[in-house]
């Protein structure tokens, strides 16, 4: 099972203490979000995970493999892509691709396949044989995307990977992470931005002054913090008449209270965690009210990730 | 190959090993630099000085190339320097503080290879880069040798002036990727190779000589000086420099050196080892912060 740790991380930059005592293990194939404001430690984590710098106190390990004993083997099957990195501005992406997947030791009769399959993955097909020193910033994120796939890793560690980008190459960002999810994968994905998080991530870390504050599924996490509640909007082919959310869907089990957001959208708050969204999720399709989509809500891990940043204030 | 973490994927995969890495890292960097614009900038400022040498031999024909051996002697004794240290500044003074600065090291460093390989590749790239200007300064004073002499007329100093030019190639790439990795900002890098190439050992050889009179054994110009020595016999083979009273303007007289082919060898050797080494370790110790 691919495995991401950080046992009693450390890193300070002289006095700074970017990251204290940081013990993290994520284990299995899903996306976790690892939030944070500006300057919490989610780089420094992310670069520490992948020997970068180097940690004051404790260790990283990949897959089982110690990062700073072995950096080789551990980033064997890892992704990495920290921050906006630049590719050699001469080099075309299958040329850059080329150069990584000779590195990374993908065997030659998979590596014309592999790079067709990855730059079709992040749209850079067409542009394949173009010099990346003319691609917009983009465009270069995509081919640094590509670059961090193509030798088929067990665990992908993004930084940010949409920051700097319009919202066109956000949204294109967000749909190949989701893509990347399909295919069984460990994800650990830094973001400060919630809906990012909220839209991807199965589970949520959240960082504060070099402190890892919490590490839990979506769910869980706002129950525990609203609570005992979790919030998901539900959205409806139909407009929800008031007498009918009060009727049907006040009384289902586990439901703590609902708000109707407009006519076809609704905030309900309800109890139990992951098991309670699915049997919630379950109920609301089985009222044939024409349910669209159930998804968490993004503004109860805004509070609770404003309330728990300001707590450390 | 080891048991699949995820089913269906090629989980293990056998990462290279690390003189694979070198080589691979090389040949890619190597492209970069022949695609660069300093690469096409430095070949066209030495086809330009190979250029106004041809013209200045085909003027001054009596003074410059009376024979083969002052022909060779003059022009690539003291001009197969000059390129190897504009070769070394263009291609090895911001080949470490680069990675940094032009934050082309992230996308390096998320792959499973060792910094020494990083290191060692791009080495290795900006030595080969840094031969072919050689080959282009060689090729053009050929070219003029051929004319005036023919080529049968190659004298066997050229020979030995060339792997004494090779060895120096070494030392001074060495010390500029030790001057790189002592910055993290791609110019610093540039600018301090170019000043202590162009003038600062120059100027610690004469201030060592002049003043301190004694040999400047530790600077890597006075060494560079074996690749002209070669031409003008008698040669002085050994470990000890041929030292000579030469007057001053002033009347009175200074005592200049002349570093033994052997010993030019010695110091240029040690000074490779030496900074190839200590930059390695810098490297090895730079965060990507």
């Amino acid at each position: 099972m691919p495995s991401v740790e950080t046992r009693d991380l450390s890193k300070s930059f002289g006095r700074f203490a970017a990251l204290s005592g940081l013990s993290l293990k994520l284990e299995g194939t899903k996306c976790v979000g690892f939030l944070g404001p500006n300057g919490a430690g989610k780089t420094t984590t992310l670069k520490l995970l992948s020997d970068m710098i180097f940690p004051t106190a404790g260790e990283c390990f990949i897959n089982g493999i110690s990062v700073q004993q072995d950096r080789k083997r551990a980033l064997a099957d890892a992704g990495v892509l920290i921050e906006s990195p630049e590719i050699y501005p001469s080099l075309t992406p299958n040329e850059a691709l080329g150069m990584v997947a000779d590195l990374r030791g993908v065997p030659p009769a998979e590596r014309k396949g592999r790079i067709a399959k990855v730059l079709a993955e992040v749209k850079m097909t067409e542009w394949a044989d173009e010099k990346v020193g003319r691609f917009s910033k983009g465009m270069k994120q995509r081919v640094n995307i590509a670059a961090s796939l193509v030798h088929d890793p067990d665990v992908v560690i993004l930084d940010e990977p949409s920051t700097g980008l319009d919202p066109r190459g956000m949204a294109e960002v967000r749909a190949i992470v989701r893509e990347l999810k399909r295919s069984q994968r460990l994800i650990f994905m830094s973001s400060h931005i919630l809906s990012e998080v909220v839209d991807i991530c199965d589970e949520v870390a959240l960082i504060d002054r070099g402190k890892l504050l919490f590490y839990d599924t979506l769910a869980n996490v706002t129950a525990r913090f609203a609570g005992g509640h979790s919030t998901v909007d539900a959205a409806f082919a139909r407009p929800l008449p008031p007498e009918v959310v009060d009727a049907r869907i006040r009384p289902l089990p586990g439901v703590a209270g609902c708000e109707q957001l407009d006519a076809r959208r609704l905030r309900i708050r309800f109890t139990g965690g992951t098991d309670g969204q699915e049997r919630l999720l379950e109920a609301l399709v089985g009222l044939k009210l024409g349910v669209l989509s159930v998804a968490e809500s993004e503004s109860a891990l805004e509070e609770i990730y404003l309330s728990q940043i300001s707590r450390g204030d | 190959m080891a048991t699949p973490l995820v089913p269906g994927r090629t989980t293990g995969r056998h990462v290279p090993g690390t003189f694979e890495q070198i080589n691979k890292l090389a040949r890619y960097q190597l492209r970069e630099y022949i695609r660069s614009r300093r690469f096409v900038a430095l070949a066209a400022l030495i086809a330009i000085i190979g250029g106004i040498t041809t013209a200045l031999v085909a003027h001054f024909r009596g003074s410059l190339a009376t024979d083969d051996l002052a022909f060779y002697g003059s022009l690539w004794g003291g001009g197969s320097t000059g390129v190897v240290i504009f070769s070394a500044v263009f291609f090895g003074g911001d080949a470490i503080a680069g990675e940094f600065s032009n934050k082309t090291g992230y996308f390096l460093m998320g792959l499973p290879i060792r910094r020494a390989t990083v290191y060692t590749g791009k080495f290795i790239a900006a030595y080969l880069a840094s031969l072919a200007m050689l080959g282009l300064f060689l090729a053009i004073l050929l070219g003029n040798g051929a004319f005036y002499f023919g080529l049968s007329f190659l004298p066997w100093q050229l020979g030995a002036s060339l792997l004494l030019v090779v060895v120096y190639l070494a030392a001074v790439l060495g010390a500029t990727f030790l001057f790189s990795s002592l910055f993290k900002t791609a110019a610093y890098g540039f600018v301090l190779t170019a000043v202590l190439f162009f003038f600062g050992f120059t100027v610690i050889q004469a201030l060592v000589t002049g003043l301190v009179k004694i040999e400047p054994w530790m600077v890597i110009s006075y060494a560079s000086s074996v690749v002209g020595s070669v031409f003008a016999p008698p040669v002085n083979w050994g470990i000890h420099p041929t030292i000579a009273q030469v007057m001053t303007f002033g009347g009175g007289t200074s005592t200049m050196y002349t570093a033994g082919i052997a010993e030019g060898i010695v110091i240029m050797v040690v000074y490779f080892v030496l900074t190839a080494v200590g930059g390695l370790l810098l490297f090895e110790r730079e965060e990507f912060t």
